[in-house]
């Protein structure tokens, strides 16, 4: 055989590699960074001026000589500096079996979001022990993390072997503990190594002290452990990203495929909502094929014109997925700003956002001692058990069954930011049953007879701006001019129906939440309905405008400063704050988020309540509320 | 079960997608080399039989190849694509010149502020760019859909978590994301997938005798006559080759006689040295691309 054709042989092979994601967990002390390290190293995955540079800088952070390995993923300046992994980082080495991708992630337990990042789209997970130490609270954490984000396969990796004489005896201990506890919380596959990353011990070169044990080493195992994809047993499962359509004749729904297996002339229906028909064509690219499995990005265009959006999920109609908008789930909060009850957020499932709230945290978990205590919020890094409503059925699996359908993140709608994440434990029967009552008289009927375009003037502003007064003058003058309105304040709603509520961030989000609730039914009633809170956060009072139609949620700011406000003091309240007698008070020690396009800012600090309650009513009469 | 090429594949066309649905104004950044040339291909297959849904644009510091010119006019021309040309014209009138002011200033005028330039011109909420992870430890953290602010910065501390194949793509006004859906690539991947997919690259990536002079340790080609040749210096004739291609003065070359795919996949294989090293750019300093990232560097 000639040069080029062995060549071509071999990269031929390369082609069909496999591919293993990992994720290593472990802290700096258990030797981490050094056991990837010396993966790379001992495999040749590390060029030569990559190790001239690990030897330059090595000579730094260990004077005393060797290779400091953990030079070489500690990325980020801070992080050198600091000494200590914060992200996550992903390596990249192969073999002649495999190609792998690990997932790099710190230890301690304020990066459990980090981790739980690594560790949701790992298939194997390495977890390092100290022999010296043996399992601490933070293996069991990381335990119990891995189990979460459903990774079946896990390495207990037993480190620093030589620093405990290579005792067999001492790694026997270690594993059958592990065992316990794994079987204890359910995990399925261990298998333990007894390595000495420093010396390179059965990492990828066998041990020549540890001849007791005569399992793979760690890089026999990584070469051969098979890892089933997930889904791939089950029904076809089409998340739609996008529609393709180049001219009239041709209609392709894009997506990749989280489930099962697409065929040409199977017989699909589209979740939600059911609609059926048979896959026509699938592309790969420019290639069109017979069928495509699990994990493959395709095309397929559907034999008939059924319609079908972004979000919607293309299924193997004999064995449809569940669709439901309430669950139970597990929750990981992953932003300085708590998750809280009530509060509305977006949550991207598959390929499709919904607005979302949770409705109840049912407990908080422990992650080191596994203990449920009660939460009203989950703090970064928290893990709970929730109920999460949708405002929308959606079709799912449950986590455990698919990742991909039933994980989701959570994202903060004024910031953007992804603030946590969530995997469905099982839907809520609830939502099956609950349907609503659909009624005769509607609210068109019922704004007619009143000669009134049915809204809600939402009055926001600091304690003592005039928002009650304001409010008073504007209904008092459309009860004159014969409309019919209600007035919900704050003092009167929190006496009855939010007796039950106090000032803390939770309680002010669900009193917002009921307030505008009842002002929506008010609405429904064909009612001008007038609610004078303080509302200090703009996701609750964005929650109502949501809530209702475009032109039915007209947000009047009254503006008046904290000096004002402080100076009039109707209620006293202000004294009280300063005092420390009064806590959570909006403006001293609880902030107030002013409206950034509200339909009326009213300035309260030089304008006269008479004069801006006209403001209003001119408001209503230009915008044809009155008829 | 999916082998890692066709792996590869389907994340990166899945991001592609999930970019172009999610946000409203997306431009893919061409920078001529072969992982833009992998990146262009996934593409049009991610999209096809329709054409992607963005146009491409080269922010061009006008020290490129002639032959990545050609290229890249050529390739425009054959697939009829929408190609945008942006040139840092304040740098021109500068004069900015790699040579007199030096790699970071050059880099820093030619190409991250005419970047920033040409995003704002348009009004791009969205830019796709070839980087790999496995280029530089501070690339390893950057995630798939990394947000810029409206000033285009990068805050390696506050980044958004990315879970499964979920992205985050929410921008406010005159915020934007970039977009890497080569992140999970390796040289070889990139090499590999070329060759099985047959997509066209820059000559300069095969061995040809080519003129070039010795300079700090690297060979330079003389690509114009804007290269000036110090005492002691002179321009000879050797069989080079380029692993990666930026601009000439900045870009070193290693000598070679791979003159096919399969040679020069082989002799990477075999080869001891990572691929940026014939990158002068990294070496200014430790931390270096860290810092040129967060200014708004791709």
């Amino acid at each position: 055989m000639s040069t080029a054709t062995q060549i071509a042989a071999t990269l031929d092979a390369l082609q069909h590699k496999g591919l293993l994601r990992l994720l290593t967990c472990g802290s700096v002390d258990d030797g981490k960074s050094t056991l990837i390290g010396r993966l790379l190293h001992d495999s040749g995955a590390l060029a030569d001026d990559q190790l001239a540079t690990l030897e330059k800088e090595s000579r730094r952070t260990m004077p005393q000589g060797g290779l400091d390995f953990s030079l070489l993923l500690d990325g980020l300046e801070a992080e050198r500096e600091q000494g200590i992994t914060i992200d996550v980082a992903y390596r990249y080495f192969n073999t002649a079996k495999r190609t792998f991708i690990v997932a790099d992630t710190p230890g301690h337990e304020q990066y459990t979001r980090n981790m739980i990042t690594g560790a949701s789209s790992a298939e194997v997970a390495l977890l390092l022990v100290d022999a010296r130490k043996g399992l601490l609270t933070q293996t069991r954490r990381h335990a119990f993390l891995v189990n979460l984000t459903g990774i079946k396969d896990v390495v207990l990796v037993v480190n620093k072997m030589d620093m405990v004489g290579h005792d067999q005896a001492v790694f026997a201990a270690i594993r059958d503990n592990f065992a316990a506890y794994a079987a204890e919380i359910g995990l399925p596959r261990v298998l333990a190594i007894p390595v000495s990353a420093l010396g390179g011990d059965n990492v990828v070169n066998r041990s020549a002290t540890m001849t007791w044990y005569d399992g793979p080493t760690l890089l026999e195992y990584l070469e051969s452990v098979q890892v089933a994809p997930y889904g791939a047993a089950s029904g076809l499962r089409l998340p739609v990203q996008t529609v393709i359509r180049p001219n009239q004749d041709f209609r392709g729904y894009a997506g990749t495929i989280a489930a099962g297996v697409a065929r040409v002339g199977m017989s699909v229906a589209v979740e939600p909502g059911g609609r059926t028909s048979r896959i026509k064509q699938i592309l790969l690219g420019d290639r069109a094929v017979d069928a495509a499995e699990t994990g493959r990005a395709v095309t397929i265009a559907l034999e008939d014109e059924v319609d079908v959006s972004r979000g919607e999920v293309i299924a193997d109609s004999q064995s449809r997925p569940p669709v439901s908008d309430q669950f139970t789930v597990h929750m990981v909060a992953m932003s300085e700003q708590a998750l809280m009850p009530g509060r509305p957020y977006l949550v991207q499932i598959g390929t499709r956002q919904v607005g979302a709230q949770i409705t109840h945290i049912k407990h908080k978990i422990n992650v080191n001692t596994l203990e449920h205590t009660a939460a009203k919020r989950l703090e970064l890094n928290d893990v709970g058990v929730c109920n999460i409503g949708f405002d929308r059925a959606v079709p799912f699996e449950t986590y455990a069954d698919n990742r991909n359908m039933g994980g989701f993140i959570v994202i903060d709608r004024i910031s953007n930011q992804t603030v946590g994440c969530g995997m469905i434990v099982h839907p809520l029967r609830r939502a099956d049953n609950i349907h609503w009552q659909s009624v005769i008289v509607d609210k068109g009927a019922r704004a007619a007879l009143k000669h009134q375009k049915p809204c809600v003037l939402w009055f926001t502003g600091l304690s003592g701006a005039g928002k009650s007064t304001v409010a008073n003058l504007v209904e008092k003058r459309l009860a004159a001019m014969g409309r019919h309105t209600y007035l919900l304040d704050g003092d009167n709603i929190r006496h009855g129906l939010n007796r039950d509520l106090g000032f803390t961030d939770e309680d002010r989000v669900e009193n917002i939440r009921r307030v505008a609730e009842v002002a929506k039914l008010f609405v429904d009633a064909g009612m001008i309905v007038l609610s004078a809170f303080i509302s200090p956060f703009r996701a609750e009072r964005r929650l109502a405008r949501e809530m209702l139609a475009e032109d039915e949620f007209i947000e009047i700011h009254v503006d008046a400063s904290l000096e004002t406000c402080q100076g009039r003091d109707p209620k006293g309240l202000y004294a009280k704050a300063r005092q420390g007698k009064l806590v959570h008070f909006t403006g001293i020690d609880s902030p107030y988020e002013p409206p950034e396009h509200p339909e009326l800012h009213l300035d309260a600090d030089h304008e006269l309540a008479e004069s801006l309650a006209d403001r209003i009513i001119q408001y209503l009469v230009e915008r044809k509320y009155l008829e | 079960m999916l082998g890692n090429l066709d792996r590869l594949e389907a994340e990166s066309i899945h991001i592609i997608r999930e970019a172009a649905a999610q946000l409203g104004k997306p431009v893919m950044l061409y920078s001529i080399g072969k992982d833009s040339s992998v990146m262009l291909h996934l593409a049009m297959k991610a999209f096809y039989p329709a054409r992607p849904p963005f146009p491409l644009m080269h922010v061009d510091t006008t020290w490129k190849f002639r032959e990545m010119i050609e290229f890249r006019d050529q390739r425009a021309r054959e697939m009829g694509f929408d190609l945008i040309v942006h040139v840092n014209q304040d740098g021109v009138r500068q004069g900015i010149n790699p040579f007199v002011h030096g790699s970071a200033v050059h880099t820093d005028v030619m190409k991250t502020q005419g970047l920033k330039q040409a995003l704002d011109k348009y009004g791009f909420d969205a830019a796709f760019g070839g980087a790999r992870r496995d280029e530089e430890k501070s690339r390893a953290k950057e995630r798939v859909f990394s947000f810029r602010s409206a000033n285009h910065r990068w805050d390696p501390k506050n980044q958004r978590p990315e879970l499964w194949n979920l992205y985050n793509g929410r921008v406010s006004q005159g915020e934007s994301i970039r977009v890497f859906p080569l992140s999970n690539w390796t040289e070889l991947d990139v090499w590999l997938y070329i060759r099985r997919e047959n997509i066209p690259v820059v000559p300069l990536y095969f061995a040809a005798p080519r003129p070039v002079v010795q300079r700090g340790g690297a060979w330079l080609m003389a690509d114009d006559d804007r290269l000036q040749l110090a005492p002691g210096e002179r321009i000879e004739e050797r069989w080079v080759r380029f692993r990666t291609l930026g601009c000439w003065p900045l870009t070193g070359a290693v000598e070679s006689r791979a003159e096919t795919l399969d040679e020069i996949i082989h002799e990477m294989l075999v080869s001891r040295s990572s691929e940026r090293q014939g990158r002068l750019i990294d070496h200014d300093q430790a931390g270096s691309m860290e810092r040129k990232k967060q200014e708004g560097y791709f």
